[in-house]
């Protein structure tokens, strides 16, 4: 799966057809770019949207915790006028730009940062088959663009003009690129597990009940969940690893000078790559848009592909596919008061205490996080004395593939493309010559298919040549 | 997809003449951004979505970072410039231009049909599973790890020079912790 516009439907939809009044025919170059525009319009609208909620709930969250009496009183229901309060305030203040400031950058670094968690959606899935480009590379892409967010943040603190804004953004740089490694690391965990970077395929793996998810994968995905979501937090720069704008030592940090709604694009950014990364953690290791609930993912996933294969409108796979969408926005929005929350209750760290923080622990915890799940499989698998020849496969798939069908229901595995494989235990095995008979399992006999076979043989041929 | 290839060509030449025409360090670092990004940009335009990544990961997110993160610890200004006298200017447009003549004399050097025909007939994609263009990541992954199960069995991957450029990468972070290492205070007695 390339680069593949999930607008390949609604551009389909659009080739051919004839404006309604007009009687103009849409060409099929015309209909991508329609279908461009009402996916960009749709991220455009949840990147604006979930500052819009996240405020509100940082605000009240704030409010409760330390007991600010301010936004516990707001008006409209549970107060959801306060970021509209917010909004409006900060539009009518005036655009200012120092006269010590490098005007150009000054002007251009909070549309970095913007850009860049916004582009950042662009491979997020929102649910199986929601995402605007379903990239092979996904994840890889997903953090390529996160971590351009620090350049406009640097960019800001240097262009200031002021002490108190480049120390804001030396410290930004100095964080950030060293938060970066554990993040990247830690991510790269639940792959070992998934055997793919393809975000779509990681939350459609997870199908089934709560024991497919990766978190409980094995004890290192586990531990590599809790060390991502601290190493996400910081790489928010949200508290207690705020030092970038830590008010009580350098005013506002990076954005000391900036005011009006150039200011409110810092968190504008700020917030949607907080709710990015939540939703990377609640794909990777939460299962993404799947309820966890044993009876009911099966046949959610069912209709999701049934809808899918039927190649029109189906109500039913649409609505299974909203449910897994409100599914996955709740659990990100559940990881992102979770950093709200520990946002409002810890006291900041010193910043050597930051930056020990991430390359005494947190580095050398993720790298033997990482070893450990790399050996896991390997071990794993010897225990049942099955071989890995077959490598070809991911290894979810290998593993399902292999593995008589008494264990293998106890853990499905999907194909990329395909529903949950649910198979009851008294089922034969997919490939029919393996007796059911446990742990002695030859190696022969479980081979899920020639191809594998003739490409196993082909390694051996290349290892000894090399 | 023409016209986006022009926007981002476009784009690319100009934040590359700007590097060049621009004086302040991080005004240049601001115009590589863009060149860089939009670079990335023409890779995913070709379907080559694994090295778009890597080339905004790489070259904007890490080298460009680092850049102005060194020019913020070592300016003495608050404003870093880099002024050239007349005669760098001409050594460098010459260096250029020669540079220019290569590029063109290399390219005009390519049998494009031919290649393009040869290129078509040898299918690259077999011995995967998938196919479809832009799904490089998982040949380069088995390219990389020394196997090559679309060029047959005796071809060679790149095991060796990957294990070569890791190898070299960690001497390389092992010098660096050695120099940035807290300095133990000698007593004088």
């Amino acid at each position: 799966m390339s680069i593949t516009l999930a607008a390949n439907t609604i551009s389909d939809f659009l080739d051919g057809s004839v404006v309604p009044v007009l009687g103009w025919e849409i060409s099929s170059g015309t209909a991508l770019v329609i279908a461009a525009i009402i996916h960009a319009v749709l991220l455009f609208h949840v990147f604006a949207l979930c500052p819009f909620f996240l405020i509100w709930l940082e605000r009240k969250g704030s409010g409760r915790i330390q007991d600010r009496l301010g936004p516990t009183r707001v008006g409209g229901k549970f107060g959801w006028l306060q970021s509209l309060a917010d909004g409006i305030k900060l539009i009518q203040k005036e655009d200012l730009c120092p006269p010590a400031a490098d005007a150009m950058l000054f002007r251009s670094a909070p549309y970095i940062v913007c850009l860049a968690s916004f582009a950042a959606f662009v491979v997020l899935p929102f649910s199986s088959g929601w995402v605007a480009v379903s990239a092979d590379c996904g994840l890889f892409i997903m953090l390529a663009v996160l971590s351009l967010e620090v350049f406009g943040i640097i960019m800001a603190g240097y262009s200031s003009g002021s002490k108190w804004s480049l120390f804001g953004g030396m410290r930004e740089a100095a964080q950030m690129v060293s938060y970066e490694i554990p993040l990247a690391i830690c991510a790269l965990i639940p792959i070992v597990a998934a055997g793919s970077l393809n975000l779509g395929e990681i939350g459609d793996m997870q199908g089934g009940h709560l024991g497919n998810w990766f978190i409980f994968h094995d004890p290192f995905t586990f531990i590599a969940f809790f060390v991502y979501f601290v190493v996400a937090t910081a790489s928010c720069k949200r508290a207690p690893f705020d030092l970038a704008e830590a008010e009580s030592e350098l005013v506002g940090g990076f954005h000391t000078e900036y005011s009006g709604m150039r200011w409110s694009f810092f968190f504008m950014g700020e917030y949607a790559s907080m709710f990015a990364v939540c939703g990377v953690a609640s794909i990777l290791f939460l299962g993404g848009w799947n309820t966890g609930i044993p009876g009911l993912d099966g046949s959610l996933q069912q209709l999701r592909a049934a809808g899918a294969a039927s190649g029109e409108f189906s109500a039913s796979g649409y609505l299974a596919n909203v449910l897994g969408a409100v599914v996955f926005i709740s659990k990100a929005a559940l990881l992102v008061f979770v950093q709200i929350w520990v946002r409002w209750t810890l006291p900041r760290l010193r910043i050597d205490q930051v930056m020990v923080t991430c390359l005494k622990y947190l580095v050398p915890i993720s790298c033997f996080l990482f070893l450990g799940a790399t050996i896991w499989p390997l071990l794993w698998l010897a225990g049942k004395q099955i071989s890995t020849a077959p490598f070809q496969q991911p290894l979810g798939q290998r593993v399902a593939a292999v593995l008589p069908a008494g264990e293998s229901s106890e853990r499905p595995q999907v194909t990329p493309s395909g529903p949950v494989i649910d198979e009851p235990v008294s089922e034969e095995p997919a490939d029919g010559d393996t007796e059911p008979s446990g742990d002695s399992v030859s190696v022969e006999g479980t081979a899920p298919a020639s191809a594998a076979d003739a490409l196993a043989v082909e390694v051996a041929a290349s290892e000894v040549q090399s | 997809m023409n016209s986006l290839f022009t926007v981002f060509a476009l784009a690319a030449c100009l934040g590359a003449i700007a590097v060049v025409v621009s004086q302040s360090v991080v005004r240049m670092a601001f115009w590589l951004v863009v060149s860089l990004g939009s670079v990335a940009a023409l890779f995913f335009l070709a379907d080559a979505d694994f090295i778009g990544a890597a080339q905004l990961l790489i070259y904007v997110g890490g080298t460009l970072v680092l850049l102005v993160f060194g020019v913020m610890l070592t300016a003495s200004g608050p404003y870093m410039k880099i002024e050239t006298s007349p005669a760098e200017t001409v050594v460098a447009g010459l260096i250029g231009l020669l540079f220019l003549f290569m590029v063109f004399s290399s390219l005009s050097g390519v049998e494009w049909t031919g290649t393009e025909n040869r290129m078509l007939a040898t299918d690259t994609s077999a011995g995967f599973d998938d196919q479809s263009e832009g799904n490089t990541l998982r040949p380069l992954g088995f390219a990389l790890l020394g196997v090559r199960p679309d060029l047959g069995t005796n071809t060679p991957g790149y095991l060796l020079p990957f294990e070569i450029a890791s190898v070299h990468l960690l001497v390389v972070l092992i010098g660096a912790a050695y120099l940035a290492r807290a300095k133990r205070r000698r007593d004088v007695n």
